[in-house]
């Protein structure tokens, strides 16, 4: 593959530039920052806090990547992208992975070519509508005004949704998140509607977030979950291993508190092959012993980051449901550290 | 002694690419065009080699299948599943018609006030001038934003029409004025509705011919025909009378609140006419700058010429400054439309699917087809560019100073 600096300049040309760029981990490593691509904002999942610090769930799955990789949590540099930007700036290496409330689907990942490593957030696609408009079923949205993220699944599944319930609406498309708030509240659209989750964290931030109801029609699966290009396997491992670290870290009782002396050993093997006293899985992965150790010290295990950001205690008050570990009747089911 | 000097000899040599102003500019014309041509080939070549490598190729299947995403605002018959390629027309026809909407109320609006500016009123002058200096340096993206937000905070919403002691009514209970849009009563044609219109578009013909003929009398023969009551009365009564010896065919659908929104009835979009209505006012500001350089070209000595000879001014101004100072106008006013046309790929900001939207927006994201769709969309505007240009020339030609 042909280098060159002047490509660079050339966006049409560029889009493609990076995109078969093998090695990312050898990027990461050289750059000594992780590029990591977020949304704009949406408060529990990814947003700047008051400091100006990035935070939410799938932030902490960047810091997660960085720490793994780098040894720092703080090593990343947060890359906002909207639905429409997203893929564009993961296929020309802008960023070496995506944790943005992403779908997983065929297309995105035969067509498009990205490789989904895993799923953070089992989810699905929602409806919240004014309390006072009195609807208590999608049904009952034959002729509404519906706002929806332009370049997401979430348009996609709304025209199949109206169309076979033989109802019409009206779409306001908007770019994004923040925007699409003054809008909703503003009455220039009766209906939101995106994933769930992400109903839940809008809401969350309203004035009077009791004003608005969340229908009960859950009309898609969303699956969601990081992303990196297709073609990179090695970096493809260190995501998804990252990830799944995470997820086996809560299975097995490794919190961000009693890391520190699980570390020194147990008579676990599987919690010592995780945490690199036993065995030689970083080195299989080409990260130090450690890495999963400090993934886990990043932000804490899989329901750790779910409790702090995202769940009941917080404003989003999410429940685990089906996020919640396959021993406890959920889906997260990490593969064994063997 | 004498010394010959050798005539000039005719044989070419290579220094002389170089050396010889004859043929200096060819020679280096000729190595820009050929980097030119190597840069090309060279960024051509990188791209699909570098496609090839990332395992993608162009192809422009995707437009034959089914797009998947609704539109709200469709000329044509669309639906979701529409192929991708009919969403590009709907978007093609959608960015036509703030083009030509907008182009049209910015004409209007500049004219009028490139010419107050110039107005003896000190009041109408720095008004005008204040217009033009805030509208032309904000740009045009704010402006679209501000009037879509103004709209939808100002503007009651559906809801509020609702209810016995509702906050908001229709104005004549046919004309709704929502921060989703205006609604207005909309001509629905019976049978013997086409006679009617027949009848009208005769008499706009009839309006015309009627004044192109006053105006040759007054050139020829120096006779003064009144145009402007018999215009109106041409435009009005003769399609009137037809109106009702055809039994009153056209009726209207009147708006009706309906569920979330009102139904019936023609709707004007928010988005389309903040957008709209930013553009023009935005292009407007530069035409007036436009028209009023065109007015201050034509030398003073014709306006105190046609002053002596007895003309009233709004006849100096229209027989005598403003067809001199077209010529002036025209060739920055095409500039003008032309930038309101790109300008209109903005519409994604309120949500309005132009070209960029469906294309350029939803098509090029859900299909990954970046490179396709950008350079499709680059065509379809370069089309659209070079249209208006080739009519607005014609136009151009047919008032520039004819030399005799
Ligand atoms: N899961 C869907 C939708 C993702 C999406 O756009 N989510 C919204 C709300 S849940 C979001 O993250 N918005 C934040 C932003 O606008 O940046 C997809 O992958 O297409």
């Amino acid at each position: 593959m042909k280098k060159t600096v002047l490509l660079g300049a050339m966006t049409i040309a560029g889009l493609a530039a990076g995109a078969a760029s093998a090695a990312t981990m050898d990027d990461v490593k050289a750059r000594g920052k992780l590029n990591c691509g977020v949304t704009t904002g949406l408060v529990g999942f990814a947003a700047p806090d008051a400091n100006g610090e990035w935070d939410g769930f799938d932030v902490g799955v960047c810091r997660a990547v960085a720490a793994a990789v780098l040894g720092d949590p703080s090593a990343v540099e947060f890359v906002p992208t909207t639905g429409k930007t997203r893929f564009t700036a993961l296929a020309s290496g802008e960023i070496d992975m995506l944790a943005r409330n992403t779908t997983w689907t065929f297309s995105r990942d035969v067509d498009l070519k990205f490789e989904f490593v895993g799923i953070n957030y089992y989810d699905g696609q929602g409806f919240m509508v004014p309390k006072e408009l009195g609807v208590s079923s999608a049904k009952e949205l034959d002729g509404a005004t519906v706002c929806i993220q332009t370049g997401t699944t979430t348009e996609l599944n709304l025209a199949d949704f109206f169309r076979a319930n033989n109802i019409s609406y009206e779409p306001v498309p908007i770019e994004t998140n923040a925007e699409a708030q003054p809008l909703y509240l503003e009455g220039a659209c009766d209906v939101y509607t995106t994933d769930a989750s992400g109903l839940a964290a809008t809401r969350a931030a309203f004035e009077n977030p009791g004003d608005h109801v969340v229908l009960p029609e859950i009309i898609s699966k969303e699956p969601l979950g990081p992303l990196v290009r297709h073609g990179d396997n090695e970096w493809g491992d260190v995501v998804r291993w990252t990830l799944n670290a995470l997820i086996a870290a809560e299975e097995l009782g490794v919190t961000s508190a009693n890391i520190a002396e699980l570390a020194a050993g147990t008579n676990n093997p599987e919690i010592n092959r995780l945490l690199g006293t036993e065995g030689n899985l970083g080195e299989m992965l080409g990260l130090n012993a450690d890495w999963a150790k400090m993934a886990i010290m990043a932000g804490g295990n899989y329901g750790e980051l779910f409790e702090t950001n995202i769940g009941e205690n917080t404003p989003i008050g999410l429940s685990r449901g089906l996020n919640a570990q396959w021993t406890d009747g959920g889906l997260l089911y990490s593969p064994p550290f063997r | 002694m004498s010394t010959m000097t050798d005539p000039p000899s005719e044989s070419f040599r290579l220094s002389q690419l170089i050396n010889d102003t004859r043929y200096r500019s060819y020679t280096f014309q000729f190595i820009a065009l050929i980097a030119l041509v190597a840069l090309i080939a060279f960024l051509g070549a990188n791209l699909i080699s570098n496609l090839a490598a990332a395992g993608l190729n162009i192809s422009y299947e995707f437009l034959g299948e089914p797009a998947g995403y609704d539109i709200n605002q469709r000329l044509i018959e669309y639906n979701s599943q529409s192929s991708h390629w009919r969403a590009a027309v709907v978007g093609v026809l959608n960015t036509l018609l703030v083009a030509v909407v907008g182009c049209f109320l910015a004409t209007v609006i500049g004219v009028a006030v490139g010419v107050l500016r110039l107005s003896n009123n000190w009041l109408i002058r720095k008004i005008m001038a204040v217009y033009v200096e805030i509208f032309r340096n904000v740009p045009v993206l704010i402006w679209i934003l501000i009037i879509m937000a103004v709209f939808i905070a100002i503007l009651p919403q559906p809801r509020d029409f609702r209810g016995e002691d509702a906050e908001a009514s229709m104005l004549l209970g046919s004309f709704a004025f929502t921060g989703r849009g205006f609604y207005f009563p909309k001509p629905v044609m019976g049978p013997g509705s086409g006679i009617v219109v027949a009848v009208f578009l005769a008499s706009i013909a009839g309006i015309f011919y009627l004044r192109s003929y006053a105006k040759k009398a007054l050139f020829d023969r120096g006779q003064m025909i009144p145009t402007l009551w018999p215009s109106v009365g041409l435009f009005f009564v003769p399609v009137i009378l037809a109106f009702f010896v055809m039994g009153q065919p056209i009726t209207l659908e009147y708006p009706e609140l309906k569920g979330f929104n009102f139904k019936g009835g023609i709707f004007a979009r928010n988005s389309l006419i903040a957008l709209t209505f930013a553009l023009a006012i935005y292009t407007a500001a530069f035409i007036a700058e436009n028209v009023r350089a065109g007015i201050l070209a034509v030398s003073k000595g014709q306006t105190e010429a046609a002053a002596s000879l007895g003309l009233r001014p709004g006849r100096i101004m229209n027989l005598v400054v403003l067809p001199q100072a077209l010529r002036v106008i025209i060739p920055p006013l095409i500039s003008q439309y032309l930038n309101l046309t790109k300008n209109s790929s903005l519409a994604i900001a309120v949500g309005y699917m132009d070209l960029t939207g469906t294309l350029g927006g939803i098509t090029l994201n859900q299909t990954g087809r970046a490179i396709e769709c950008v350079l499709l969309l680059m065509l379809f505007y370069l089309t659209i560019s070079l249209s208006i240009s080739a009519i607005m020339n014609v136009y151009n030609n047919a008032v520039k100073l004819k030399e005799r």
